[in-house]
């Protein structure tokens, strides 16, 4: 049978998100995911939600990316054993997120990979903390044995395994890798993850759309600003808001200047990691100077709650244009000259050069999204893409390298940072004047909405449903970390085991934001 | 080589002072406390029991030319085994109790534990009821000092190990260590 995403009945959804909107089948579903992956579309997440007490039943939410707009379904199943089908033969990245809404809400993707992926312990195989009718305290009260997880084991002559984590050697998060060798040669790696999981779709239900934010910007620390502007996205998708120019420019600068924080840090993460710590202590010296213009400007190094639904916290004082330029100027120069002596050591060059390739076949099949996506020549941003104001206003998107080897992610984040610099000089000589914020008027009770915007690693999405009384009946804040982990995994065979660290680190995956 | 030279030279000493937990002490005393209760440098292990990757932004910050961690004679170490004191991010997840707990046992005593962040001191935004996790990192290990912030500044780091560094056999109650009043309510 076929089905063409023009058989069914889309609505556009409000919003600055080119989003259609519409409720399939779950035999629709698939039919659907088949029509639109044989044209390339992406799987951007997927997750479920119980709807029982509106009636309704269980739900599957399935967002795609079709390059320059998003389709967002709803397939409902009424059995209190709910099944739906398994996207991971078309989507390989759905394979843990089915796990995931599996652990939370108990759906069934028929034939999918069955084993748990965010519970490990904390609750029992058949409590689900999503549910509206699930207990937290009976299953806290005796703690639960630590189940065995079941890792794919690789055998023959001379292969062992070597397990890392979940504490690692250095300050980073935590998360088990099981890696299979043969010498120093890596065969396999398999990635256990969820240790940092805590419970924070739950801790949204009943939350105000204000108190929301705080929450949102705080699923993955590095990307607070993303996360924040996804989740005022949706909720001004909600309400019908407009949210004024100045407020808009303002967001894309401190978007921009995310970027560039974590950018910086990585630069000289990854060259420290390939034995250059100059790099290191180069780079995390730029980063700290942006950090303090932060401190200066916005009264906080990190900016975790400037943008709020409706607008921006904080306006520019007139005395802050000027520092906010010359800081860029500065930051340009002095990134200048440590491009040069990356680009001309040899040392470095050696380590970068065909380490952790992830080629642009695979890539695609694996539905890699932004930072990585782009290192393997896969043109995607939804800054541009999706044209979201104030980005339409730029010649940006275009930043690319064809290696998928950790000098093409380098090369990548030294042309990003080239490119923040630009939008960040742009928006500030061409800042609008006007409000900052506007008052978010009622939410639309019991409708889905979403928003979504390139971050530093890649796309951020925020899927959102309020209750009439207006408080979060369902959030979903989504990691790209979710779709490019997995290529890790691929990215990792045939390198040498002591490598892993720079090639990890060259991907700079999120834990805490997949964990949630 | 010689590019990377004249950077290091252009660049030049950006250390600053250490920043005092109390006006007595110095940097100096710093070092002399330490040298004093460890007779080397201070070995500090960082466990991020659940956070969410904010804090540890900021404790790599420690380590930039501005503060210079490491000339004020503290170092990160790999393993507990060699620390002198855990640093402990996050609301304590579920699954990570089991390694956090372990980790404080494989760190010798006498043992410092710093928790690092709103969320380490009482949760934060992420509560104290959930079904996933537990909560302030005193819930599960005894804390010595608690440094609020969402991030906590690396200057608030620094007093924050400072402070801990000054009274470390004076520990009395370590599960009132406390300092952080919970703000965050949800209703
Ligand atoms: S205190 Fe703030 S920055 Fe630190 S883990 Fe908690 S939410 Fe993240």
């Amino acid at each position: 049978m076929q089905l063409n995403e023009s058989d069914l009945s889309w609505r556009s959804l409000p919003g600055t998100l080119p989003v259609r909107h519409a409720v399939v089948s779950r035999e629709q579903l698939l039919l659907l995911c088949r029509d639109v992956a044989g044209r390339g579309a992406r799987l951007v997440s997927l997750w479920g939600e119980d709807r029982r007490a509106a009636g309704v039943g269980y739900v599957l939410v399935v967002v795609l990316d079709l390059t320059s707009r998003l389709l967002l379904t709803e397939s409902i199943s009424r059995s209190p054993n709910p099944g739906f089908p398994d996207l991971s033969q078309l989507f390989p990245s759905a394979g843990r997120m089915q796990r995931a809404t599996h652990d939370l809400l108990g759906f069934n993707f028929l034939g999918a990979d069955a084993r748990p992926w965010l519970r490990h312990s904390a609750w029992a195989k058949d409590a689900y903390p999503l549910r509206h009718d699930f207990v937290a305290a009976a299953v806290s009260a005796p703690p639960l044995p630590t189940e065995i997880y079941p890792f794919v084991r690789v055998e023959g002559d001379g292969a062992h395994e070597i397990a890392v984590g979940p504490v690692h050697a250095g300050t980073i998060e935590p998360g088990h890798f099981r890696f299979s060798v043969v010498g120093e040669k890596v065969l396999r790696l398999e990635q256990q993850l969820g240790y940092t999981h805590k419970g924070i779709e739950k801790r949204f239900e009943g939350l105000s759309v204000q108190q929301g934010s705080k929450l949102a910007a705080r699923v993955s620390g590095d990307s607070a600003v993303a996360y924040a502007w996804a989740y005022a996205m949706a909720v001004e998708s909600l309400t019908d808001t407009q949210v004024p120019a100045r407020a808009l420019a303002l967001r894309a600068l401190l978007l921009e200047r995310e970027r560039l924080a974590n950018h910086l840090g990585d630069l000289g993460g990854i060259g420290n990691d390939a034995g250059l710590s100059f790099g290191l202590a180069q780079f995390s010296r730029l980063k700290e100077d942006l950090l303090r213009v932060n401190a200066t400007v916005w009264g906080a190094r990190y900016l975790f709650d400037e943008i709020l639904p409706g607008g921006v916290a904080t306006d520019l004082a007139p005395t802050a244009l000027p520092i906010l330029l010359d800081s860029l100027a500065a930051m340009a120069a002095e990134v200048a000259v440590l491009q040069d002596i990356y680009d001309n050591h040899a040392g470095l060059q050696d380590r970068f050069h065909g380490a952790g390739v992830l080629s642009a076949k695979l890539a695609r099949q694996l539905g890699v999204v932004g930072l990585a996506a782009r290192a393997s020549g896969q043109a995607q941003d939804w800054r541009a893409a999706l044209e979201i104001p104030p980005y339409d206003g730029f010649a940006i998107g275009s930043v690319l390298a064809e290696g998928g080897d950790v000098a093409a992610r380098v090369a990548v984040r030294f042309d990003e940072i080239a490119e923040s610099l630009q939008v960040c000089r742009g928006l500030l000589t061409d800042l609008p004047s006007g409000e900052i914020s506007v008052a978010v008027g009622k939410t639309r009770a019991d409708e889905l909405a979403v928003g979504g915007i390139e971050g530093w690693r890649g796309p951020i999405l925020v899927g959102l449903r309020v209750a009439a009384d207006g408080r979060i009946a369902r959030c979903h804040p989504h990691d790209p970390s979710w779709l490019n982990w997995p290529a890790l995994e691929h990215a990792i065979i045939d390198n040498i085991v002591p490598d892993f660290p720079l090639i990890n680190k060259s991907f700079n995956l999120s834990y805490s934001g997949q964990d949630l | 080589m010689w590019k990377i030279l004249k950077q290091i030279v252009r660049t030049g000493l950006v250390t600053e002072p250490a920043p005092n937990a109390e006006p007595r002490l110095l940097e100096h005393a710093l070092h002399a406390d330490i040298h004093r209760l460890f007779g080397r440098a201070l070995c500090i292990r960082q466990v991020d029991a659940g956070s969410c990757n904010g804090c540890e932004l900021e404790i790599h910050a420690l380590s930039n030319a501005y503060y210079n961690l490491e000339g004020l004679g503290i170092k990160f170490v790999a393993s507990p085994r060699h620390a002198d004191a855990l640093l402990v991010t996050g609301p304590v997840s579920k699954h990570m109790a089991d390694a956090l707990r372990r980790t404080y046992e494989a760190t010798p005593e006498p043992k410092l534990v710093i928790a690092v962040g709103d969320c380490a001191a009482c949760g934060g935004v992420f509560g104290e009821d959930s079904y996933a996790g537990l909560g302030r990192i005193a819930n599960v290990i005894p804390v010595d000092v608690t440094v609020p912030g969402c991030p906590p500044t690396p200057t608030a780091l620094l007093q924050g190990i400072l402070a801990a560094l000054q009274s470390p056999t004076s520990r009395v109650d370590k599960r009132s260590a406390s300092t952080y009043q919970k703000t965050e309510d949800r209703g």
